[in-house]
């Protein structure tokens, strides 16, 4: 079985469905708009910031605001991608049509994570330059260190999301209990867990509070996190191989 | 051909199909048959290798079928009609089967056209009634033209002229010398469609033999004779040994008895016949005889005969 | 007593039913058929007060279903396994139906007994298999013990032991002197179970009678007879002298003779004068499907199916090509079924007869003969002849060389572009 085949196959499913379009495009509009309305208040609101947090204020961060509304949207892409085959019983005919099932599962996140990818990076971009327009005398260049490494980050990050979410959902199969655990962790459990003292030393280890390390360019002060931006993305990856890892191993054993 | 050797599956203590061996050759359509629950469905799905057996093997003319290159090309199975993404259209949904197994886009125009779905190929397949569920279903089977097909329950929600054209086109898959493997309830229609007989029950083999051996073995067969000279035949049959009942009106039967000879001894004796008719039990006694033991919900056919009792005293009120 | 006057439904242009009258009369198993989409559902749902009729009345008992006293008591159905509220229990399902009824909570668990799922009462419905939802849906139109019954392919998803108890059922029911009204599209199944049919063809009255009335009606009793084996000369004398005394025979596929025209009594003569000798000779009659394809495909021969399953049974070398079937003999091959959508034309007849049909050939397709395209492709199209270069033989060790026939090229699609509403 050619792998290009089944990339092929799996280009046409994702395509021919409605759920592809619109979640990625509610991730972009998402979070390019938040983005751009944080960008718009931070620059009217700057003076009246307390000094701490003036000295911590990352423009290429504040244009990224609307990330956390926006990997929403990429997880349920993620989630559907993968769970829409065992919601609709398809699973049974793809799994016929392409019984390794290897090759079955990594081009179909082959594919997803290609087009997240390109729609990730086209995303943080867009915020990005939207984003600074709006931030006036406070804004940033691409040009300047770390900026263009936080721009493209952004777009890694929004890609290793969806494919973490791949993995989960590969592992759970139903679509809702995919989304009822992905969402409420990533949305509130991951920032509880991450502002509280005594469980930030872990909660900075979670997928998502590693993998934002590298969209921050300044630096906070008193900041004693253990690993820098490509080693939190570097964090982030191994979430992502270890819940793709899963979802093979439980594919390979489990009946259709 | 597909070659079944000592197959079990079990869940936890259940054990849904038990030491099946057996194959499914080419050139005739084999039915399929067992009672809810029996393991059909499980026993297929093994075959397509979706379930993994906890023993046995089970090999597609003598491959594994995730050693198939290609396995919409040797063999193509209808499972389930609903197995198909609902948003998507059954244009793609042909396509990208076909584009996994490098079949060409020519060919999904040809299935849909096959099965008559051209005009609404580009609609979502959730807007599909059942039986058109069901011809998408079989599209997706004929796409790689192979050698090999398996139906479960193809004629579900077909209408009439459909049930006689999913009739025709087995039976024509299977005279081109392809092997048709087909599961199906409905007795009438596998007695017309199959020639050979597979049967479980309770996730074992009761049967592996011709439709024409499965009825006889399993039901009562006479024949029925009439006759203007009676008394003669009478006389005849009971000197050469032949037991005879006598039947309703004129009729006369013989158990178990061929219609050869006896047309030959009416014959010789100068005797005119005016029925000798062989009289065989329907698919369905014979299925039912033999599958008694091994249904998982019972009816209570008692019931349905004295339901005039049913809440009486409330009927009034 | 259902009776139906008049009754008419067009949704927008389209007409889904047209001027139907009929009755389905107490102590009866009434079979209602029709092709897909000849407005058998529409009809049941117009009956049961669903939805309303554009014209016309349908009264059950003198009463239309809405203004029924008590309706659930006098009238179950069962139209749809599925509408059940998937994460209800069985049990909850049928008590919820019960007490609107007003029908006691022990009614609830004699009915669950009766369709055999009391050992999952307590589970939901939505794991249910079709099989079990059909149970169900059969278990809540007997709940009120109804005085009318209606069902909509009953069978569908049972197994042989459920099938054998529906039928029971409904003949049970009827000869209480209850009124059975069933759909379906399964002619053997129709045979067993039915004494009267309704027949429907886009949403007209097609026939109104008796099983054995429509049978006979739509097809023609025949005999069946075989010589010996081992004198095959025998045969084709028999066939002479039947053919000379005026009966039509046709051979039979396992080399038996098939005779039309003449009794039993004088074909056992003829072959007495003939001194031929019987191995069999066996009165048989036409099945329902037959009977019914002749009714819904006008004047199509059927005799066509005898002589294709003859030339398909040859086995084929490897290589070769199916036989042809030779225009004008009225040889179906492969047609292609009907258009699966909503108001079909109910008459498509087989590809290959089309020519044999009374209402004009494949160049100028009647509203009878819709199935042969205008000057489209050859209409005999057998598989093989047109079939695909074997998709994928280059990538793959295709078990066969031989042009690996597909089904191919059917020319279906004619009739689903005309319109719907001839009238």
């Amino acid at each position: 079985m050619a792998a290009v085949q089944v990339i092929r196959s799996e280009w046409t499913k994702i395509r021919s469905v409605a759920s592809t379009v619109w979640t990625l495009s509610l991730a972009v509009v998402v979070t390019v708009a938040l983005g751009m309305l944080i960008s718009a208040l931070s620059r009217s609101q700057f003076d009246r910031m307390p000094a701490r947090e003036r000295l911590n204020f990352d423009p290429t961060v504040v244009s990224f605001a609307g990330m956390t509304l926006g990997q929403l949207a990429m997880i349920v892409f993620g989630v559907l991608v993968v769970s829409n085959e065992y919601s609709t019983g398809m699973i049974r005919t793809s799994l016929a049509a392409v019984p390794q099932r290897a090759t079955f599962l990594f081009s179909k996140i082959a594919v997803a994570a290609a087009l997240a990818l390109a729609v990730g990076m086209a995303t943080s971009f867009a915020a990005f330059f939207l984003g600074q327009s709006l931030l006036g005398s406070h804004r940033t260049e691409i040009g300047d260190p770390g900026v263009l490494r936080a721009v493209i980050g952004g777009g890694l990050y929004m890609t290793l999301i969806a494919m973490f979410s791949m993995g989960v959902a590969s592992m759970l199969r139903s679509p809702m209990l995919s989304l009822g655990i992905l969402m409420p962790f990533f949305f509130l459990i991951s920032n509880i867990l991450g502002n509280v003292d005594a469980t930030k030393k872990i909660g900075r280890f979670l997928p998502d509070q590693a993998g934002s390390r590298i969209m921050q360019v300044v630096p906070r002060v008193d900041d004693d996190t253990p690993y820098g931006p490509w080693g939190g993305l570097g964090i982030m990856g191994l979430w992502v191989v270890a819940a793709l890892t899963g979802g093979y191993i439980l594919l390979k054993k489990r009946d259709a | 051909m597909i070659e079944l050797e000592g197959l079990t599956k079990r869940y936890g203590e259940k054990v849904a199909v038990n030491n099946l061996t057996f194959s499914v050759r080419p050139g005739i359509v084999t039915g399929f048959l067992g009672p809810n629950g029996a393991g059909k469905s499980t026993t297929m799905r093994m075959i397509l290798g979706l379930d993994h057996p906890t023993a046995g093997d089970v090999r597609i003319d003598g491959r594994h079928y995730d050693q198939l290159k290609d396995p919409l090309t040797y063999i193509g199975a209808l499972l389930d009609a609903k197995a198909v993404h609902g948003g998507r259209s059954a244009f793609n949904h042909l396509l990208c089967l076909a584009q996994g197994n490098g079949i060409p886009t020519s060919r999904v125009h040809e299935v849909l056209d096959t099965v008559g779905l051209t005009a609404v190929a580009r609609k979502k397949a959730k807007g599909f009634s059942l039986g058109m569920g069901q011809r998408l279903g079989i599209a997706g089977a004929l796409l790689g033209d192979p050698r090999i097909l398996m139906f479960d329950e193809p004629v579900n929600g077909l209408d009439p002229e459909g049930i006689h054209w999913i009739r025709t086109l087995m039976k024509s898959l299977a005279a081109q010398g392809r092997t048709v493997f087909v599961s199906s309830h409905l007795m009438s229609e596998m007695a017309l469609t199959a020639e050979h007989l597979v049967v479980i029950g309770q996730g074992r083999l009761l049967a592996d033999t011709t439709m024409a051996d499965f009825i006889r073995q399993n039901s009562r067969s006479y024949v029925r004779i009439r006759t203007p000279q009676r008394e003669r035949l009478l006389d005849v049959l009971h000197e050469a040994g032949i037991t005879v009942v006598e039947a309703g009106g004129e009729a006369l039967e013989v158990e178990g008895g061929k219609a050869e000879p006896i047309g030959e001894l009416a014959s010789r004796h100068g005797i005119v016949l005016h029925e000798l008719s062989p009289q065989q039990a329907s698919l369905e006694e014979a299925f039912m005889r033999l599958t008694a033991e091994s249904v998982e919900y019972h009816a209570h056919s008692e019931t349905a005969s004295v339901p005039r009792d049913w809440g009486a005293d409330w009927k009034g009120a | 007593m259902i009776e139906a006057v008049g009754l008419t439904k067009r949704y927008g242009d389209k007409t889904a039913v047209y001027n139907l009258s009929f009755q389905v009369r107490p102590g009866a198993v009434t079979g209602f058929l029709g092709p897909n989409g000849s407005g058998k559902s529409t009809t049941m749902r117009m009956i049961l007060g669903l939805d309303n009729p554009t014209s016309g009345t349908v009264t059950i008992g003198g009463y239309p279903y809405r203004k029924l006293p008590n309706a659930p008591r006098q009238v179950g159905a069962l139209l749809d396994a599925k509408a059940v509220h998937g994460g209800r229990h069985a049990r909850n399902h049928l008590l919820c139906l019960a007490q609107l009824s007003g029908i006691p909570e022990r009614r609830v668990d004699e009915v669950l007994g009766v369709v055999g799922l009391q050992d999952v009462a307590k589970k939901r419905s939505k794991g249910f298999s079709l099989g079990m939802g059909q149970r169900l849906g059969i278990a809540a139109a007997l709940l009120g013990d109804p005085q009318v019954l209606l069902f909509d392919e009953p069978v569908n998803g049972l197994d042989p032991e459920g099938i054998l108890w529906v039928r029971n059922l409904m003949k049970a029911l009827a000869s209480e002197g209850r009124t059975v009204f069933v759909s379906s599209h399964l002619m053997s199944e129709m045979a067993l179970t039915a004494d009267h049919l309704i027949v429907i063809g886009r949403g007209q009255l097609l026939a109104d009678m008796s099983v054995k009335d429509f049978i006979s009606a739509n097809s023609a009793d025949f005999a069946r007879v075989r010589t010996p084996d081992t004198e095959p000369q025998l045969r084709e004398k028999l066939t002479s002298a039947l053919t000379e005394a005026g009966g039509q025979v046709l051979p039979e596929q396992d080399g038996a003779l098939r005779v039309m025209g003449l009794p039993l009594p004088r074909i056992s003569d003829l072959a007495h004068d003939a001194d031929v000798r019987l191995w069999e000779l066996s009165p048989h009659q036409a099945s329902l499907e037959e009977a019914y394809m002749r009714m819904t495909q006008g004047a199509v021969d059927y005799r066509s199916s005898i002589d294709q399953r003859a030339g398909l049974q040859q086995p084929l070398p490897p290589g070769a090509q199916p036989p042809m079937p030779v225009p004008g003999q009225g040889q179906p091959g492969w047609y292609a079924p009907p258009p699966p959508q909503q108001g079909g034309q109910p008459f498509t007849p087989p590809q290959g007869a089309a020519p044999a049909g009374p209402y004009g050939g494949p160049a100028a397709p009647g509203p009878y003969a819709p199935g042969a395209p205008a000057g489209g492709p050859n209409p005999y199209a057998t598989p093989g002849n047109q079939a695909p270069a074997a998709p994928a033989a280059e990538s793959s060790p295709q078990p066969s060389a031989a042009p690996v026939a597909a089904p191919a090229q059917t020319a279906a699609p004619a009739d689903l572009t005309k319109p719907e509403d001839a009238r």
